[in-house]
């Protein structure tokens, strides 16, 4: 019997105790999707079974001794408390075994940070709370950010099959191919972390990591930040679609056309009610996360937006703050000119402000 | 003066009341508050762990709000730490170490009074913090910045504060216990006679001496980072977030076995006692401990294997966290060889005792499989490392303290604890243990992040159990505290010695153990 399905016999006794009939009892690291996350899974099985032999013997030994060697059933002590031949060996072998732990596992930490020869690369950064990716090879890049609803969070609606693992804007990759991940943050420290992918690199504010990947069958692969990043750190997942070559380019070349109709939107002139309408949408899934959906915030830390200075002042400050941050508000210059100037518009024009003005998409990009 | 002093010599006399408290210099009353400020705080920090896995109870958000979740997280970490379980250690240092090396108290008495009452306002800044504007610290008991500049509370500084004042009664109080082990000895105990406990702790309390002030280092580059505009962490000033890391876990990974050493020692004393057999291989004990200690401060990057440190910093790191399994490995073995081969009883204590080698081992052997960097890439910063530090710290630490507990409280109160309620005790903590912590192996194998108030339905099924059985660990512990409070209110009389196996010179003094006691040193042969 192999070891994955003496696993999930366990796994099948222990769901005789589930509480519902879909109860699921993962036991041990996901299907490895890339030859390091198998390499892992290998090596955590290594490891796993000479801790549970090392186990069974000690303890093996105890259980023994304090069956036997009770004073209830009269055993008279003996006085021994030194034996330095057993002592040595008991030093030496553990040194073995660990030689024999520690030579797999370097192999593996070689093969981890080989970055060199990749195929693409993609750079990701974290900010509180979702992923901006950007293909550097195609000038294409998009946010991703949570998709389950507020209602499912708060258990007003039923959950669904992927709950608080979906996105709106997945990554995808081509398979087969080494994929470089640039990592960098805006805010906090995060983690990217894709169990299946045996990838998981912290992303720091002011530096760039790298890992890298290379998928071996298409599917949609998904994880979560790894490094506490504040009040919503569980709350911004990754999926990865992997695809064969000819769907991937395909999908490309679709995002590559909608970012040249993305940059032509920029170009034409906006009316305010166009702008107000585009902007709610960018609104509720960029912003209302802390300033909430109504605009009063969270004060102190995410302070509210109806009446605020920022949002019924000058439109030239309000822009700055949008594209450069300040305090815990991170930047968004990675939303695209039509999206800022439709954001920016709809604050002073909704949750209860009524400042009248707009702001064009070509101003936005003028500023930048 | 002259005359005071004679007084003080005629009936042993010293202040009543919340006097008696308060100035108290005698070691064995500031060992007593010691340890029921340890008590008072592990009731504290248990019951916000009992938030955290009611709102884990089931996905979706129920009782706790996300960020108030952080601010569980982080407080039951930084007061189960610096509140529990180093204050316990303390206690026991204070009650047990004169009178097991055979002195009448510490070197420094008054020292050591400022040490504990050094306690209560770092308490009370810690507490209040949770009451002030901004809400309490939420950013993990780490205190990775940039979150914990981002966050504006006071509460944070608050916070910064409370560990400054810890830390300098940590060290005053390791200068005082290493300074009475080194001079205070009754004649004839050599350094390789002391009890193992002794030896532990003298250990201890160089790391606390090596580490605190690391520790101060880097919370006073976060404090003036925060306030004053450094930027010790922050890139856009030439600063680095990840430095802070390196300064932290330098200190971190010391405290770690500031927080096991001495339990090592605890168990040391009992499991002999209670197998009527000398203890084996003391020596090696004894350099296995040194070795751990100084270990202790190679490894402590190892925290920090998905920063993206080079590859040779990585191997390094690992390397040298592997070895540190050779020392513990060999305590385990002396462990169980002591018990080989002995009259075994199993009392309340050597109950616990026995539960720790067993636990503390599963705890030691998913810190192995830790060690191994690309499966700590998988598990770090999931319910893996959530189960594998509470294997050391609870099942380790916290189970070696009750289990002492049990050992000395016919020495501290002059009368036997209530065996039967003990072992009801015994049983209900480490059944609900493991019905709360097990599970969290596989949770974190299957990929669930730690710090986090909500999760995917796959972890469902481990968490609700985890839940459980954390409401049942938490409210066996009133049984405990039942236990303790008969035990002080009566009980059968504890002779001067009641375990026919223990050995030591805590047993040559009556029970209770009087105010003062080996005025006169004994003579150890």
């Amino acid at each position: 019997m192999n070891k994955r399905t003496l696993l999930s016999l366990v796994a099948t006794l222990l769901s005789f105790f589930a509480i519902n009939a879909h109860a699921a009892y993962a036991l041990n690291l996901k299907a490895p999707a890339t030859e390091i996350a198998d390499q892992i899974y290998d090596l955590h099985m290594l490891i796993l079974w000479v801790c549970v032999g090392i186990f069974v013997v000690v303890f093996g030994l105890m259980f023994y001794s304090i069956l036997k060697h009770r004073k209830s059933v009269g055993h008279q002590p003996a006085q021994f408390h030194e034996n330095h031949v057993l002592e040595i060996i008991w030093t030496i072998i553990p040194i073995v075994i660990l030689v024999s732990m520690a030579y797999p596992a370097t192999k593996t930490i070689l093969a981890m940070k080989d970055t060199t020869e990749a195929d693409m690369s993609i750079k990701v950064t974290g900010s509180q709370w979702k992923w901006a990716y950007q293909y550097l090879e195609n000038d294409v890049s998009f946010i991703s950010t949570l998709s389950t609803s507020q209602d499912q969070i708060r258990n007003k609606a039923e959950k669904g099959e992927n709950y608080l693992l979906e996105v709106d804007n997945p990554l995808v990759v081509p398979v087969g191919k080494k994929v470089r991940v640039l990592l960098t943050a805006d805010d906090v420290i995060h983690a990217w972390w894709v169990p299946e992918f045996g990838v998981k690199q912290d992303a720091i504010p002011g530096f760039v990591r790298e890992t890298w990947f290379r998928v071996e069958k298409p599917g949609t692969y998904r994880g979560q930040c790894a490094e506490l990043c504040g009040k919503d750190h569980g709350y911004m997942p990754i999926v990865v679609e992997a695809m064969e070559q000819a769907d991937y380019d395909s999908w490309m070349s679709t995002k590559v056309d909608a970012a040249k109709a993305e940059a032509a939107g920029a170009d034409k002139e906006w009316a305010l009610a166009d702008l107000v309408e585009k902007g709610k949408e960018v609104y509720t899934k960029n912003c209302a996360m802390c300033h909430q959906p109504t605009g009063a915030g969270m004060p102190p830390a995410f302070p509210a937006l109806t009446g605020s200075a920022v949002a019924t002042g000058p439109i030239e400050g309000h822009l700055d703050i949008v594209l450069n941050g300040k305090n815990a508000m991170p930047k968004w210059d990675a939303l695209s000119d039509t999206d800022i100037a439709a954001v920016i518009t709809y604050e002073r024009n909704a949750l209860g402000n009524s400042v009248g003005d707009m702001i064009q998409p070509s101003a936005v990009k003028a500023a930048r | 003066m002259s005359t005071t002093t004679a007084t003080h010599h005629d009936d042993h006399g010293h202040p009543t009341g919340l006097m008696r408290w308060l100035a108290s210099t005698n070691h064995k009353d500031i060992g007593t508050l010691y340890l029921w400020f340890s008590f008072f705080m592990f009731f504290f920090a248990g019951a916000l762990a009992l938030g955290i896995r009611a709102e884990l109870f089931e996905p979706g958000l129920q009782f706790v709000e996300p960020e108030n979740f952080n601010r569980l997280t982080t407080l039951h970490g930084l007061i189960m730490i610096f509140g529990a379980v180093m204050p316990a250690f303390v206690g026991f240092a204070n009650w047990m170490i004169p009178l097991m090396i055979g002195t009448s108290d510490l070197a420094f008495p008054r020292l050591n009074n400022m040490s504990f009452w050094l306690m209560i306002p770092a308490a009370i800044l810690l507490i209040a913090s949770i009451f002030v504007p901004g809400g309490a610290i939420a950013g993990g008991w780490t205190m990775y910045p940039p979150l914990s500049v981002q966050n504006q509370s006071m509460a944070v500084d608050m916070s910064i504060l409370a560990l400054h004042i810890l830390g300098i009664s940590s060290i005053v109080g390791s200068i005082n216990i290493i300074t009475t082990i080194l001079n205070m000895r009754a004649p004839g105990m050599t350094m390789m006679k002391m009890p193992l406990f002794v030896w532990t702790w003298f250990i201890t309390a160089f790391l606390l001496i090596a580490s605190m002030p690391v520790l101060a280092g880097a919370l006073t580059m976060l404090l003036t980072d925060r306030n004053f505009g450094t930027t010790f962490f922050d890139a856009a000033g030439g600063g680095d977030p990840v430095l802070w890391q390196h300064v932290f876990w330098f200190f971190g990974h010391p405290e770690v076995y500031i927080m096991i050493l001495p339990a090592f020692g605890l168990i040391s004393t009992v499991i002999p006692t209670f197998s009527r057999k000398p203890l084996f291989g003391y020596a090696s004990m004894v350099y296995a401990t040194a070795a751990i200690a100084l270990l202790s401060f190679i490894v402590w990057a190892h925290h920090m294997f998905t920063t993206g440190m080079p590859v040779a910093g990585q191997l390094f790191f690992m390397y040298s966290t592997m070895l540190i399994s050779i020392p513990t490995g060999v305590k385990v073995f002396n462990w169980v060889a002591t018990m080989w081969r002995g009259a075994m009883t199993f009392e309340t204590p050597m109950l616990f005792s026995v539960a720790v080698v067993f636990l503390f081992t599963i705890g030691g052997f998913s810190g192995l499989v830790c060690a191994i960097l690309p499966v700590d890439i998988q598990v770090q910063d999931t319910y893996y490392v959530v189960a594998h530090f509470h294997y050391v710290l609870f099942s380790g630490a916290v189970m070696s303290i009750m289990g002492a507990v049990y050992y000395w409280l016919p020495k501290w109160t002059g009368h036997m604890y209530d065996e039967t309620l003990g072992k009801w005790h015994f049983w209900l903590t480490t059944i609900a243990f493991n019905v709360t912590f097990f599970p969290m192996h596989f949770t974190g194998l299957a990929g669930m992040p730690r710090r986090i108030p909500d999760y995917s339905l796959q972890f469902a099924e481990f968490n609700m159990i985890s839940s459980i059985g954390a409401f049942a660990l938490g409210i066996s512990q009133l049984l405990f505290l039942y236990v303790v409070i008969k035990c002080i209110k009566g009980g059968q009389t504890a002779g001067d010695k009641p375990w026919d196996g223990a050995e030591g010179l805590e047993w040559q003094v009556p029970s209770p153990a009087p105010f003062h006691t080996f005025e006169t040193p004994p003579t150890v042969k």
